[in-house]
């Protein structure tokens, strides 16, 4: 799986559920652009679009908080 | 043996009770034996993995399952609902150690759990909450107050939020530890024998292992997956109690007679009975979409279970009301189920996001999707 691919699918969903673009290095969390639901909708983005489960051993902020960081953690997950 | 389905355990298991309920609400508890009975039968957690003590149903089933019970008690609803909030954290976010001490306890109802969260100035908003745990030797120790926890008089382990180092957190806390306190609610409007408490805990140690996901992720993932949960099943409890509002309400229309006249041949009760039965179906029909989002995973799941349980928890609340209008004097009685579900149904327009919050919820995910960024807004 190719990253770059990856990040533009993961960009087009966070601009869609935040409703404005985000930089690929940007911390949508640390801007406050999230609301109480938008962490559970992203896990359920990747999970479907890329068929892994998010374990809670992955809940480390980096691998969620930019666009950048997330399609590098589903590219290393699905290489598992 | 033929193998029932989830959805016909819980309609023969509903009918066995449905005489009793008005019994457990007058007196403000289930029986105890309760648990166990529907837990027997697997249908406390109908659908954890069987791995994990559930049937493996789908959502689709858990939710007729809960129209089932919402039809009869919300209380008996409401207990298979928490057992599911704390059981789809832990199977979502426990570690295998709590997943095999819980899951299956939970799921055959010889332990109950608790969902503690809500506190005196963190409702609605519960990013305010104040209770903490400290980190103290190898494990923590916890330190505050929750409200308002379903089943809490009688529970064996509470899922408590609080603050670790100012990050919110969860841990599981065995009502047995030293500086437990429970506070018994009763009298309250509705869910009368949901057996409500409130909760203190006098720096109660808690052991590492009983932290449930790291530090930071207990209000946006913990909680999070209990309360979708928790609004799915709270739902279709509600499609339940609609329906069977509206069942009263006809039967009632069909056989009474007033001054020589069925009630049936009145024109302004035809319409509350046709608006009724639209807002009714409306609602299971939300609700059966959101089974469908959750079954596909679909991260529109989240958004469309708080718009079915928004329209759900509306429809219970209208067609109740409706039915005790057309029932009279006898919808007012002690024993009558719509006068139980009215009162029961105004709790479920307020728990689990108000109607008010549920609104705003659906109203900025639209925004949003129209390129208007909500930033800030909860």
């Amino acid at each position: 799986m190719e990253v770059t691919a990856v990040a533009r699918e993961i960009r087009e969903f966070v601009t869609r559920s935040l409703g404005t673009t985000v930089g690929d290095d940007e911390d949508y969390f640390e801007l406050g652009l999230v609301n109480s639901l938008f962490a559970i909708e992203l896990i359920a983005f990747v999970e479907r679009g890329y068929a892994f489960t998010v374990e809670v051993d992955d809940l480390d902020r980096d691998n969620f908080r930019t666009v950048s960081r997330l399609a590098a953690f589903v590219v290393a997950k699905c290489a598992c | 043996m033929r193998v029932l389905s989830v959805e016909a355990l819980g309609a023969d298991f509903a009918a066995a009770v449905r005489e009793e309920a008005t019994g457990w609400d007058r007196r403000g508890a289930l029986p105890a034996e309760m648990a166990r009975a529907l837990g027997a039968n697997g249908l406390l957690g109908a659908d954890l993995p069987r791995a994990h003590g559930g049937l493996d149903a789908g959502a689709a089933a858990l939710g007729e399952l809960c129209a089932h019970l919402g039809g009869v008690c919300s209380a008996l609803r409401g207990l298979v609902t928490v057992q599911g909030m704390v059981s789809a954290a832990l199977l979502r976010w426990g570690t295998p150690a709590q997943r095999d001490r819980w899951l299956p306890a939970l799921a055959r109802g010889t332990r109950i759990a608790g969902f503690a969260v809500t506190e005196e100035g963190a409702g609605t908003d519960l990013a305010v909450a104040t209770t903490t745990i400290s980190r103290a030797g190898t494990g923590f120790e916890l330190t505050g107050r929750k409200r308002w926890v379903t089943f809490g008089q009688v529970a064996d382990v509470f899922l408590v939020s609080g603050l670790v180092d100012g990050e919110h957190t969860t841990v599981l806390v065995e009502a047995d530890r030293p500086g437990v306190w429970r506070e018994p609610v009763t009298g309250q409007l509705g869910m009368r024998a949901a057996q409500l408490a409130h909760l203190r805990f006098d720096a109660v140690s808690v052991p590492a292992e009983n932290l449930v996901a790291p530090p930071g992720f207990g209000l946006s993932h913990v909680v999070a997956t209990a309360l979708d949960h928790g609004r799915f099943t709270v739902g279709w409890g509600c499609v339940g109690m609609a329906e069977a509002c509206l069942r009263e309400a006809t039967g009632h229309v069909v056989n009474r007679r007033q001054g020589g006249v069925s009630l049936a041949e009145h024109q302004v009760v035809r319409g509350l009975l046709g608006r009724a039965a639209v807002d009714t179906a409306a609602a299971r029909e939300l609700c059966r979409r959101a089974a469908r989002l959750r079954a596909a995973g679909d991260p529109e799941a989240v958004v469309g279970t708080v718009a079915a349980k928004y329209a759900a928890a509306r429809a219970a609340a209208e067609v109740a009301g409706s039915a005790v209008q057309v029932l009279g004097a006898a919808g007012c009685a002690p024993e009558s189920r719509p006068g139980r579900f009215f009162r029961d149904a105004k709790v479920m327009e307020i728990i689990e996001g108000s109607a008010q919050v549920c609104e705003l919820t659906v109203a900025e995910d639209l925004l949003r999707r129209h390129g208007y960024s909500t930033a800030g807004a909860r």
